[in-house]
């Protein structure tokens, strides 16, 4: 388990790359830390490391407190973005290399080396020198490094934002099932939503130094607790309109809503997911429904984005293949109940 | 394939076949015979003779084939300056300067502000002073009567350069020198990426163990590069002669030294260039030996 308690860490110059943050991350746990360039993910893991000393607060890793103790005795190993294999040795020593440093037997550290690295699928390549792999090997070489001294935990920054988008997916699903197997606590920093979203346990969202929000990922990909989460969250921004909820109604870009009960008037930001609406050509019964003109169409594939304009406002929907209206054709969105999400103050009130 | 190797021949073919890219190689070719090869040649030459400063051989000097030689390989007081230019060389340069360099060059690496620039600034100082400012300050520093070093360390009428005169113009050669080492693996330290260190250091690797997984397989060739330079400066360093001119009793007689002694103060120039051409040959010697662990660094395979 890591803690931790009150971790701020301010770099000279007065940025607060770490303010004041508190998290536990149990045991086993694929944790991922989340959040837009310049938050302090990287400051944050490189402080659990030990690379950085924190300015105020504790670390705790497995009970024990750690705050004062120097990186190679907090038995945690990290995978840089760069993987930082060393350029002079081998597959076999660079694997081998924290097991070389502990002092353990020539034979039995390379015997430890090649089982690792079979498990990666990397048997074939021993005897190479990183600058003789590819990126995904290289990738993979420095997992089998962080695994083969089998630590408390794995501190990973960004270790996949350097391969190609294919190779990305395959080693996002190796990465996941390898986790699993060893059951070694993970944290994981990324700045990529989706991949936080498909390989973490649970998520922290961070800015500016501090979690926003902290949840499994359906929880923050359904209801974002702020603005900031639902706009970063999800492969396509969440629309997010400004409206007015009074007199039971809520009233959003020229469409009429029932006020959910317990919303307080005044008002508010209307938040819909792209992929939590239905889109029509023909006028809907209901009063539930934005009415626009279709403005643009985009191809994801196997769906479509298209972008209305409804009122001054511009709103997205994701509609199936085949189902997508030309551009200019008049169309009506019809939210799925209970999907949208109420915003004031930039925090969550309630939903529609 | 083909493609690659038709252009390849294409950017070749100039080079190979261009008869008048001579015209442009030609003044260079000049200016290296005039100011190079001629002197070189000559010294050789004068090496063969019994050539004067003045007297008879002076106006008609003989050619006295390897004789000049063979006396100097023979010749007790060579050998000791030889051997005083060994120690000078490995003590100044090799252990004094590079090592001296490379740990202020470690402990600044990552420091900021005042501390960094000021020990910098003192160490720069030091480089670029002209050569008599700075034997001058050496001798007021050393000097057995009221020098400085003397005043602070309570022992007054020591005299440094005559009973310590090799570790006297060895420290004083590591003062002078080390800025280079220092700025040069200042230089190459920034190459080597942090996160290869970290994870060093992350795996509980030590200081030491660090700079031998981590830094030196980096700067390897800048180490090799520096450590020629500094012995190849260093062996035909002249300005330790300004603090002891080679004595007393020629016990600090390194060959620059001693070659000014026998050919200007002695006159004999015939065995000055003799012994000139034998510090010219472990020069290249030397050279030689760093080029080649130069190039064949990389191949070698760590344990
Ligand atoms: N060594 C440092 N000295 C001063 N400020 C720093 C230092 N390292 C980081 N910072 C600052 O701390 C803040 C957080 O940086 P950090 O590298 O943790 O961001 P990040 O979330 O990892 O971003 P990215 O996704 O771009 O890697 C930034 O504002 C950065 O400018
Ligand atoms: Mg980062």
């Amino acid at each position: 388990m890591i803690a931790l308690r009150g971790l701020t860490k301010e770099f000279p110059g007065g940025v607060r790359a770490v303010d004041s943050l508190d998290l536990e991350i149990g045991d086993g746990e694929f944790f991922a830390l989340l959040g837009p360039s310049g938050c302090g993910k990287t400051t944050l893991l490189r402080t659990i490391a030990g690379l950085e000393t924190p300015t105020s607060g504790r670390i705790e890793i497995g009970g024990v407190d750690v705050t004062g103790t120097p990186p190679g005795r907090r038995d945690v190993a990290m995978v840089f973005q760069d993987y930082a294999l060393f350029p002079h040795m081998d597959v076999t020593a660079n694997i081998a290399y924290p097991l070389r440093i502990r002092k353990v037997p020539r034979a039995e550290r390379e015997a430890k080396a090649a089982e690792t690295a079979s498990r990666l699928s990397l048997s074939e390549l021993l005897d190479r020198r990183p600058g003789q792999l590819s990126g995904g090997q290289q990738q993979r070489v420095a997992l089998a490094r962080a695994v083969a001294c089998r630590p408390k935990a794995f501190l990973f920054d960004e270790p996949l934002s350097n391969l190609d988008a294919r190779l990305r997916l395959e080693a996002r699903t190796f990465l996941k099932r390898l986790q699993r197997e060893l059951a070694v606590t993970t944290v994981f920093v990324t700045h990529d939503q989706s991949e936080a979203l498909a390989l973490a346990d649970r998520i922290a969202v961070m800015s500016a130094g501090r979690i926003t929000q902290l949840g499994t990922p359906s929880e923050v990909f359904r209801r974002p607790a702020t603005t900031f989460v639902a706009s970063f969250i999800g492969s396509t921004p969440m629309n997010l309109l400004p409206g007015v909820a009074g007199d039971g109604a809520l009233r959003v870009a020229g469409a009429e809503f029932p006020l959910p009960d317990g919303t307080p008037e005044g008002e508010v930001l209307y938040g819909l997911r792209p992929e939590y609406a239905d889109l029509t050509t023909r006028e809907p019964g209901e009063k539930g429904a934005f009415s626009g003109k279709v403005a643009v169409v985009e191809n994801l594939g196997t769906a479509h984005l298209v972008t209305l304009e409804c009122a001054d406002h511009l709103l997205q929907v994701v509609v199936p293949e085949g189902a997508e209206p030309p551009p200019g054709t008049a169309a009506w969105v019809v939210p799925r109940p209970g999907r949208a999400l109420l915003y004031r103050d930039d925090t969550l009130v309630g939903g529609a | 394939m083909a493609r690659l190797r038709h252009d390849r021949a294409d950017m070749s073919a100039p080079m190979v076949s261009g008869k008048h890219s001579l015209t442009f190689v030609v003044p260079a070719l000049v200016l290296i015979g005039v100011f190079l090869v001629f002197p070189a040649l000559w010294t050789v030459y004068l090496g063969l003779t019994d050539y004067r400063l003045t007297g008879l051989a002076a106006a008609d000097p003989r050619v006295v084939g390897a004789a000049n030689y063979a006396e100097a390989l023979g010749d007790e007081r060579f050998r000791t300056s030889l051997w005083l230019t060994v120690q000078f060389v490995l003590g100044s340069a090799v252990l004094g300067q590079a090592v001296l360099g490379f740990a202020i060059a470690w402990a600044l690496r990552d420091r900021r502000g005042p501390l960094k620039s000021v020990t910098e600034g003192l160490v720069l100082l030091a480089w670029i002073l002209p050569s008599s400012v700075v034997a001058f300050l050496w001798i007021a520093l050393l000097d057995r009567d009221g020098g400085t070093l003397n005043a602070i360390l309570h022992t007054p009428g020591f005299a440094w350069l005559l009973d310590h005169p090799m570790a006297s113009i060895i420290v004083f050669n590591v003062w002078r020198g080390t800025a280079f080492s220092m700025m040069l693996y200042g230089a190459a330290l920034e190459n080597v990426p942090p996160s290869h260190l970290e994870t060093a250091r992350l795996a509980g690797a030590s200081t030491l163990q660090q700079l031998r997984d981590v830094v030196l397989p980096h700067i390897k060739g800048h180490v090799l590069t520096n450590l020629l330079l500094i012995t190849l400066w260093t062996f035909n360093d002249f300005t330790a002669f300004q603090l002891t001119a080679g004595g007393p009793d020629g016990r600090s007689e390194i060959l620059p030294v001693y070659i000014y002694n026998v050919a200007m103060s002695g006159g004999r120039l015939g065995f000055g260039a003799a012994v000139s051409f034998l510090v010219l040959v472990v020069n290249l010697v030397l050279a030689f030996a760093y080029l080649r662990l130069l190039r064949s660094r990389g191949e070698v395979r760590p344990s």
